[in-house]
């Protein structure tokens, strides 16, 4: 728990003490955890020395919820109420789901305005959405990672498809507030891979990650030099993954079938999940072996028995695989590279371990893929790493990671075109402005559709946020000027500003996809979950402020031993009065006054913080200076 | 991120001219965003990792102007208040005008033609006009000083970057 950290009043809280954080890979077909102990990135494992998770939620007849390999065994039995790859549905309407026809489950989707448009599924314990059954996975993995690590986790980098859009990544937040996790960060998935292998492997140069998982397809071009990970270009498809290979034999398989059996009658929900599941097996066989035997009994009687060849397997899948290169080739062309710039590809995600995969990488890179760490862990050790330096940690691996925005982001202008205002493939943090101007005489009100994607009309890319700006003094058409800003932070998180250049009228949005759950729900379903009294979450509450409090005065008082000399001793007196109050403040039992303090005590900080920021930006150029006179 | 008065050469600590070295601006780059990006500051106060969120911002920013050499030449030239794509300044020579529009053709039958070759083929080219272009604009920006002239060859370089990005959506649509 946090609460080790609360030191002695009158006394700055430890700061080595070591805060519990992980990093988690929320994949679609397994999830993982991950933890540095000791300077070393490691799998924390269950109590059957079992590292994945099934991501497989089943709900059972008696109310309890059942996640993992326990889940995974009951699939075809019970197929309804067992959940599995509902990454896939995260962030999406009913609408984006390809297949329906060949998926398992019962399907709703909130339809009036006070519901959310995400989907749903009805199980026996009612309907669920995604975020919740991802929630369930999570809460497995918190559970197992505390009772590994001995202590309440301070909290979790979660990574993502380096290509999923702001609704699935909002979805992947909300799922783990729900599981009562603290998000530090979502990481993109081969940015994650990128990291567990340049460290292990001290590996200077320029990267591909090709990570092909169960359900998505990322592709990262990264140059790693001293340390610093910088993602040059990002591809990728949302929809594909091992998941599509699978339902392409299971295709191939029923034509089989049909074959012999001409009034073959329409498949049961229980067939369906275990020709799947066949499938997948028999995917996972062939990538040893030259052909697979499929043989199973479905429920009415039919048997079935196919031999599936390597070679089979190769042609029913070959355009899922050249589906992989057209994003491979993008990111290549936005990151202004030639197959001859690229040092290694690195290898992510199970769906990689098919030999096609392997021939069809290594035919368009002209060289052999890296394939020396685990595919399957890679992402969860990376993410730890990420975890352990924004929990603040000390780390030995002195590193840092500047990603991108995957899409896109604009605005709709007229005709519902799309005006691109930050572009894919741009560096994080980033702010760009853009001018806009009205187009009817007297316009007083300018409404901001935010959008995220690269095609050209608003119907075709995915609507983020609305809000308006009024006010607007009236004006003969296209003489008003009206900026609109984007920002984006390094959290990955966008809001949008307009303002009004001769009057100064502004608006702003941060944004929250409409796919998203709204604050409400979240609030209800955080309710429902809790049970615990309204004293324990006080008592929290304090806690994380105490903590909060002596990190900040320890670094506070860190900074002022180091810098003091560059503001006034009138201000270094200043600062110091508000760190005694906050101390005094943290004796006693009011989580409010000391969040208070806190806030005034950053508030004092201001200027000695910019201040130091301009003395380490000089001394980072003196640095430089002094190398170029080398040169 | 405009209007701050840091000069984008003298954040990365390079010589304020139109020809430089894209090694050194690549690595200095890397450190001054490992010295003052908010990653590094996690458990400082709101102020200061407010503060390295917008140097971070900036130097991101200067980066990817400083990279390109048509958003180079209009920084330097912003910096001198000449404003390169400004209404006042659309005059082009006719033979640049009809030079554009026979690569716009080009690009529209390859296009028709479904020919990713023949796109890679004109981008080719126009990668040498690029260079030809920023030889020249070293020539005037850092040697003779013209800024009249150099203003004139941004806005070639500008256009030719834009007819560069078409073709590269183009090749997009036909990969797809």
């Amino acid at each position: 728990m946090a609460l080790l950290q609360i030191s002695e009043p009158g006394m700055s809280a430890a700061p080595h003490q070591h805060r519990l954080a992980v990093g988690i890979d929320l994949g679609t077909t397994n999830s993982l955890i991950a933890t540095v102990r000791s300077g070393m990135s490691t799998v924390l494992q269950d109590d059957f020395g079992h590292a994945l998770l099934p991501s497989v939620v089943r709900y059972m007849p008696n109310g309890d919820i059942v996640v993992g390999h326990e889940a995974q065994a009951h699939q075809s039995e019970d197929p309804i109420n067992t959940i599995t790859s509902v990454k896939r549905f995260m962030g999406r309407s009913l609408n984006d789901i390809a297949n329906k026809a060949h998926i398992p489950y019962r399907f709703f989707e909130g339809t009036d305005s006070t519901t959310t448009r995400s989907l749903q599924l009805q199980t026996r314990a009612g309907l669920k959405t995604p975020v919740e059954i991802s929630a369930e996975i999570l809460k497995s993995l918190k559970a197992r990672a505390e009772k590994s690590l001995g202590g309440e986790l301070v909290g979790a980098v979660i990574t993502v498809p380096a290509y999923f859009d702001d609704a699935q990544r909002q979805a992947t937040k909300d799922a783990a507030r729900l599981a009562g996790l603290n998000v530090l960060r979502l990481l993109n998935e081969p940015t994650a891979a990128a990291v567990a292998y340049g460290l292990d492997n001290a590996a200077e140069g320029t990267f591909v990650i090709y990570d092909l998982g169960g359900g998505t397809f990322d592709v990262s071009i990264l140059r790693l030099s001293k340390g610093v990970f910088e993602v040059l270009a990002t591809n990728g498809d949302a929809a594909l993954g091992g998941d599509d290979f699978d339902h392409r034999i299971y295709c191939w398989v029923l034509d089989k079938v049909r074959e012999n059996n001409a009034n073959f009658s329409p498949l049961t929900e229980e067939d369906t999940r275990l020709l799947l599941t066949k499938a997948r097996q028999a995917k996972e066989w062939l990538t040893d072996n030259f052909e697979a035997q499929i043989v199973c009994k479905l429920s009415n009687g039919t048997l079935v028995d196919v031999t599936l060849t390597a070679s089979q397997l190769i042609e029913v899948t070959e355009h899922l695989v050249s589906k992989t290169l057209s994003p491979t080739r993008k990111a290549m062309r936005d990151a202004k590279l030639s197959i001859e710039d690229i040092n290694g590809v690195v290898l992510v995600g199970g769906a990689t371990r098919m030999p096609h995969i392997r021939h069809a990488v290594q035919e368009y890179f002209q060289q052999e893929p890296l394939t020396n760490l685990d595919p399957d862990k890679v992402v969860a050790l990376g993410a730890a790493i990420q975890a352990n330096i924004l929990a603040g940690n000390k780390s030995d691996d002195d590193l840092l990671l500047l990603d991108v925005t995957p899409l896109s982001l604009g605005l709709e202008t007229m005709g519902g075109l799309v005006e691109k205002v930050i572009h894919r493939n741009s560096t994080l943090p980033i702010a760009r402005a853009q001018e806009f101007t009205t187009y009817k005489d007297g316009q007083t009100a300018m409404s901001v559709h935010v959008v995220q994607g690269e095609r050209e009309l608003v119907s075709d890319c995915r609507s983020l946020a609305r809000f308006e700006l009024r006010g607007i003094p009236p004006m003969a058409a296209g003489a008003a000027r009206i900026r609109v800003t984007f920002t984006v932070d390094a959290d990955g998180l966008l809001s949008v500003s307009a303002r009004e250049q001769s009057t100064g009228i502004e608006a702003h949005i941060a944004v929250k996809p409409s796919y998203g759950l709204t604050e409400d729900e979240i609030t209800s379903m955080l309710k429902a979950s809790f049970n615990s009294a309204e004293e324990d979450k006080k008592a929290r509450m304090l806690a994380e402020a105490r903590v909060n409090a002596g990190a900040i005065i320890s670094s506070v008082t860190a900074a002022l031993a180091i810098d003091s000399k560059l503001i006034s001793p009138a201000e270094v007196e200043a600062i110091e009065l508000e760190i005694n109050k906050l101390q005094q403040l943290t004796a006693a039992n009011d989580a409010t006054a000391i969040n208070q303090a806190v806030d005034t005590l950053n508030h004092a900080t201001e200027a000695f913080a910019a201040a130091r920021m301009n003395a380490s930006v000089s001394r980072a150029l003196a640095g430089k200076s002094l190398e170029n006179l080398d040169l | 991120m405009q209007s701050t008065s840091i000069n984008y050469f003298k954040l990365f600590a390079i010589a304020e001219q139109f020809d430089l070295d894209v090694t050194t601006l690549e690595s200095n780059f890397r450190k001054t965003q490992s010295a003052n990006h908010p990653d590094r500051f996690v458990s400082a106060p709101a102020s200061e990792k407010l503060v390295a969120m917008q140097l971070a911002t900036l130097a991101n920013e200067a980066y990817s102007v400083l990279k390109s050499p048509a958003k180079r030449a209009k920084y330097m030239l912003e910096q001198h208040g000449i404003d390169a794509i400004a209404e006042t300044n659309t005059a082009m020579p006719t033979e640049f005008l009809m030079q554009q529009m026979e690569w716009r053709e080009r690009i529209e039958d390859a296009k028709m033609a479904r020919s990713i070759t023949e796109l890679d083929e004109i981008a080719g080219e126009l990668k040498l006009e690029t260079n030809l272009l920023v030889n020249e604009l070293h020539e005037l920006l850092d040697i003779k000083k013209d800024l009249t002239s150099a203003t004139a060859v941004t806005r070639k370089l500008i256009f030719i970057d834009k007819v560069c990005a078409d073709i590269d959506q183009v090749i997009e649509q036909l990969d797809d």
